[in-house]
């Protein structure tokens, strides 16, 4: 500022300073945009330079993340296989079902959109509150089920109004049926969405509305007929909508299973029984489950779609428990029809032989206990079959007595009592075969006195229905068959279907011959079941009755002569029958109980010879259902 | 060369043939060459079809070129003349956009003028560089020197820049700054005063931070570390930043970008348009494209230097480092350099105002280069 060389202030003069003046300005300002100009030359080089780092040396970096960005792989469930009867007959199959899907993500109101949505298919509160759980549970881009098996005027409302409803589509999916609702229900079992604890590894539990077996067969095979997830590679955008498919990995759809049970039989003996009664029938020689009923029942067709809570609660308290399946599930003393197990062990010990006379004067005192017969008056000289025949109940306390409580129920256990039978339903119980140990192990003392009364079927036991077709069944084959319902995996047979597949027991001809000798005269030979013989052109069924009390009979009733009829329903005993027919060649083995049927010989027996005339109708005399049936798809 | 031609009478009232003769026309060619690659960029954005963007786009160029050879006619001592009364006009539209400006992102920054949508901060800019340009170009190195000189155009960057920041508009009131600062440093300001003032900013700065609106912080912590908030603000960075990566040294070719064409490119057609370019033509149709946008900042250079008159040369280099600031601020964005912040890229985005204002500045330009050897009055102390 002070340095002036052409004069002082406003002294600018003359056009040689003007120009050397300009001169100078112009020399500053080509340096200044000069300065400014290499500022910005740098400034392109530096962008230049970011360029090149991102698109050349990190460039494979981010082309790997734009192909993460547009691709996206996504699963698609396989149709689940089918549950066929013994016949080929559909009894768990798929039907179509259109479905409206939410994916919260592309909604910007969740609440809103709902709002619209039930205006033009209106939702329950409960289901709100499902769906409301369900999308804070999942991530955002998964989609929920807002409503399944729409009709097709909903369909087409949803479409129409489409535009108001974002994030909201329509799908195609599948959706389990169950033809012959409550009849096969324990044993088909039912599918449902998977529990937490089975979301497990299968990539296919995200999926939505997926559904797995819960229950039963389909749980069992569950793996089976589930099926591979398929996987499909989609080019989507931004907002996740589909552009093209890139690949397709086909899955690997679910098996049929067939299943051993003849479904017309199953609802001919359902039809039979009435509530609390629990019929299982074998196949006696390789022990397939043609029938298993139980009544009552529930539909398993009301578990896809969602179990609301009100049925749930009124299925659960109901006293007659509808979803437990009693020929598994349900525990009872086996009574009389245990005697069997009882001489067995008896034979085997030695304890006793076949003609053994044993004096019945109506009671057997022991110690200073009376164990009473069910015959007051007594039945006089019983041997083993006579005592079968009659059920003779002194006879069997006399030889509990003699062989010892372990050896009975190491019999029972062998019989297929007590034991895991593996049968292709979760959650079937094994019951309670009684021993020394066991109650020692509570415990509490074992007195002979106990033994006694087990000699008879009566007290610890707690035995499935299942178990005692079983025991019939070897007893009728001398066999160690196993109770299976799985007859073929996608076509191919399982093994099992021969009787030579299975093991013998190792009891003596001699002593299996008497004991079936013993109980084809309980039917035939004038025994407790003579009122329950099979019409002629059958066969002879060889079987035996069984009562339990189910209440103690006081010595007050026993004296003024006890009467069934006059008791309340609830006090009654049960009444059981095993049976297997025909005698000479047994195909079907077969476990009745009535519970509160007072009366083996009068309840049971008759029901089960119905039940057999019922199985050689639709089974019979041809050997059972050799045929393994592979319905068309 | 073409520049080379000189010019036949340097008096006043050459004819109008004459003057057309001494348009650069390799410049008007560049332009052209330009807005053809904005032309290419805006098909492959509207997925091939021309009717989305690009029609638009060569339309409002061929309007932008009319005006722009218009004004390289007029004389630039008019220009000078009226430079204020331009300044003044800007300012009064740039009230009018606070009062009845449509809102938009949450700033006012466009008033609907017909069918345009004009954004006046836009225009200030070209104004201001008018008016300092008039201010300075007859000062002399002393006069500068005198810090009471240098407040008229100080008040002149700051009123402007007030009412931008007022819209709110960040990114343009920072560049408007940047503009007038490089037509003071062009004009001769003295060193120190602006290394005093960047001093000073340097201070104000994290108290201006606190003033700022939450979506203006928002950018620039963002801007800090975008995987802070990939689904936020910082998804914008990220996914240009895929999209410029995956393109690669050769590109994904003309429509395959699958970045652009999926969508997770957002505004691809406005801001996010030379991502688009690099995605598709690589990094070898991105420095090309950058190479024509340097040449053309490089151009408004050689205007200043041919210039015989300080109006002129304060004109270029104002003009030259408006459009070099529309070019960094918007490759840096696109490339995670530096905050988002709404800048287009003119000529090669889709937006008629940024089109329209770049066009009209480069207008003077060709005026100032035309009328280069211009008598433009003697210098004052």
């Amino acid at each position: 500022m002070t340095w002036r060389p052409w004069g002082g202030p406003g002294l600018l003069g003359g056009e040689r300073s003007i120009r050397k003046e300009e001169e100078r300005r112009r020399g500053i300002f080509t340096r200044r945009a000069a300065v400014l100009g290499a500022l910005q030359l740098g400034a392109f080089v530096f962008l230049g330079s970011r360029l090149y780092r991102l698109q050349v040396e990190e460039g494979a970096r981010y082309a790997t993340l734009a192909e993460e960005n547009r691709v996206s792989a996504r699963l698609f469930a396989p149709p689940r296989g089918r549950v066929l009867d013994r016949n080929g007959k559909v009894v768990a199959g798929n039907r179509l079902n259109w479905r409206a899907l939410l994916v919260a993500e592309q909604t910007a109101d969740l609440g809103a959109t709902l709002e619209t949505f039930s205006r033009i298919v209106p939702l329950g509160d409960h289901e709100r509150v499902r769906i409301e759980r369900e999308v804070r549970r999942n991530r955002r881009f998964v989609p929920v089920i807002l409503r399944e098996f729409l009709t097709w005027e909903e369909m087409a409302r949803i479409e129409v109004n489409a535009p108001d409803l974002p994030g909201i589509s329509v799908d195609m999916g599948t959706t389990r049926i169950y033809p012959e609702t409550e009849h096969l229900a324990h044993v088909v079992g039912y599918v449902a969405a998977p529990a937490e604890a089975d979301a497990g590894d299968d990539p296919l539990m995200q999926l939505p509305g997926i559904r797995v077996g819960r229950a039963g067969v389909e749980r069992h095979h569950d793996r089976i007929l589930r099926g591979r997830a398929g996987a499909v590679q989609v080019e989507v955008n931004a907002v996740g909508r589909v552009i093209r498919e890139l690949d397709r990995r086909e899955g690997i759809p679910g098996q049929d299973v067939q299943i051993s049970v003849d479904t017309e039989l199953q609802k001919a003996v359902r039809g039979k029984i009435q509530e609390g009664t629990t019929a299982v029938l074998l196949d006696a020689r390789n022990g397939e489950v043609l029938a298993m009923a139980t009544k009552p029942s529930f539909d398993p067709n009301i578990f896809n779609s969602g179990v609301s809570a009100a049925q749930w609660r009124q299925w659960t308290a109901a006293r007659t428990t509808p979803l437990i399946n009693k020929a598994t599930n349900g525990l009872y003393a086996p009574g009389s029809t245990f005697k069997m197990i009882v001489a067995l062990a008896a034979l085997e010990a030695r304890v006793a032989r076949p003609g053994d006379i044993v004096s019945c004067p109506g009671h057997l005192d022991f110690g200073n206990n009376r164990f009473h017969c069910h015959n007051r008056n007594g039945h006089g000289g019983m041997n083993m079959r006579t005592a079968i025949m009659a059920s003779c109940d002194v006879y069997f306390y006399e030889m509990a007595r003699r062989v010892g409580m372990d050896r009975i129920a190491a019999m029972g256990n062998r019989f297929g009592m007590g034991v895991d039978l593996e049968i292709e339903l979760p959650g079937a119980r094994r019951g309670l075969m009684p021993t020394r140990g066991w109650r020692q192990a509570q415990g509490k003392p074992w007195s002979i006195g106990d033994t006694i009364v087990h000699g008879i079927g009566q007290g610890f036991y707690q035995l499935t229905p299942l178990s005692l077709a079983v025991m019939t069944a070897r007893l009728a084959t001398g066999r160690a068959v196993q109770p299976h319902l799985t007859r073929a995996i996608g076509g191919r047979p399982v093994r099992g279907t021969r009787a030579e597949d299975w093991p013998s027991l190792g009891i003596p001809d001699a002593d299996m011959r008497l004991i079936r000798e013993a109980m084809w005269a309980v039917v035939n030979g004038g025994g407790t079941a003579g009122a329950s013989r099979l019409p002629s052109q059958y066969g002879q069924m060889a079987g035996k009755t069984g009562t339990t009390q189910v209440r103690r009979v006081t010595r007050e009733q026993r004296e003024r002569g006890f009467n069934v009829s006059q008791v309340p329903r609830e006090w009654r005993p049960h009444a059981l029958f095993v049976a297997y027919a025909p005698h000479d060649n047994p195909l079907f083995a077969l476990s009745v109980i009535v519970e509160h049927g007072s009366s083996g010989s009068g309840a049971a027996a008759p029901l089960a010879r119905d039940i057999m005339v019922e199985a050689f109708q639709r089974l019979g005399p041809q050997r059972p259902g050799q045929r393994v049936a592979e319905a068309p798809r | 060369m073409i520049f080379e031609r000189r010019l036949l009478t340097r008096d006043r009232g050459a004819g109008i043939l004459e003057k057309l003769w001494q348009i650069p026309w390799t410049f008007v060619l560049l332009l052209c060459g330009v807005a053809a690659v904005g032309y290419v960029a805006l098909l492959s954005a509207g997925s091939g079809n021309p009717d989305a963007y690009a029609q638009k786009h060569a339309i409002r160029f061929g309007f932008g070129l009319v005006v722009m050879l218009g004004i390289a006619l007029v004389d630039i001592k008019l220009i000078a003349r009226f430079a204020w009364v331009g300044y003044l006009g800007g300012l009064a539209l740039l009230v009018l956009v606070l009062v009845y400006g449509n809102v938009g992102k949450g700033a006012q920054r466009w008033i609907d003028v017909g069918p345009v949508q004009l954004q006046p901060s836009e225009l200030m800019k070209i104004m201001l560089v008018l008016a300092l340009a008039a201010w300075f170009h007859r000062a002399s190195w002393e006069r500068i020197g005198n810090p009471l000189f240098l407040i008229p155009p100080a008040i002149a960057v700051l009123v402007p820049v007030a009412l931008i920041l007022k819209q709110p508009n960040l990114g343009t009131a920072l560049i408007t700054c940047m503009v007038g600062a490089a037509v003071f440093w062009a004009a001769g300001m003295r060193w120190w005063k602006f290394a005093i003032g960047i001093a000073a900013t340097a201070v104000a700065a994290p108290i201006a931070y606190e003033r700022l609106h939450d979506y203006q912080r928002a950018r620039i912590t963002t801007f800090l570390d975008p995987e802070s908030d990939p689904l936020g603000a910082g998804y914008n960075i990220i996914q240009s930043k895929i999209a410029l990566g995956s393109g690669g040294l050769w590109g994904k070719g003309f429509l395959q970008g699958t970045q652009g064409h999926l969508n997770f490119l957002p505004e691809k057609q406005t801001d996010f348009i030379f991502t688009m370019i690099a995605e598709e033509f690589g990094l070898v149709g991105a420095l090309t494209t950058l190479t024509m946008l340097m040449l053309v900042v490089a151009f408004c250079y050689l205007v200043a230097f041919r210039s015989r008159h300080q109006f002129g040369r304060l004109l270029a280099v104002g003009l030259g480092t408006n459009y070099f600031l529309y070019v960094f601020v918007n490759v840096a964005m696109v490339t995670g350099s530096i905050p988002v912040g709404g800048v287009p890229l003119p000529l090669i985005s889709h937006g008629g105002s940024a089109m329209l204002t770049v066009m009209l500045g480069f207008g003077l330009l060709l005026s100032a280069y035309v009328h280069r050897d211009a008598e433009m009055g003697p210098m004052r102390e």
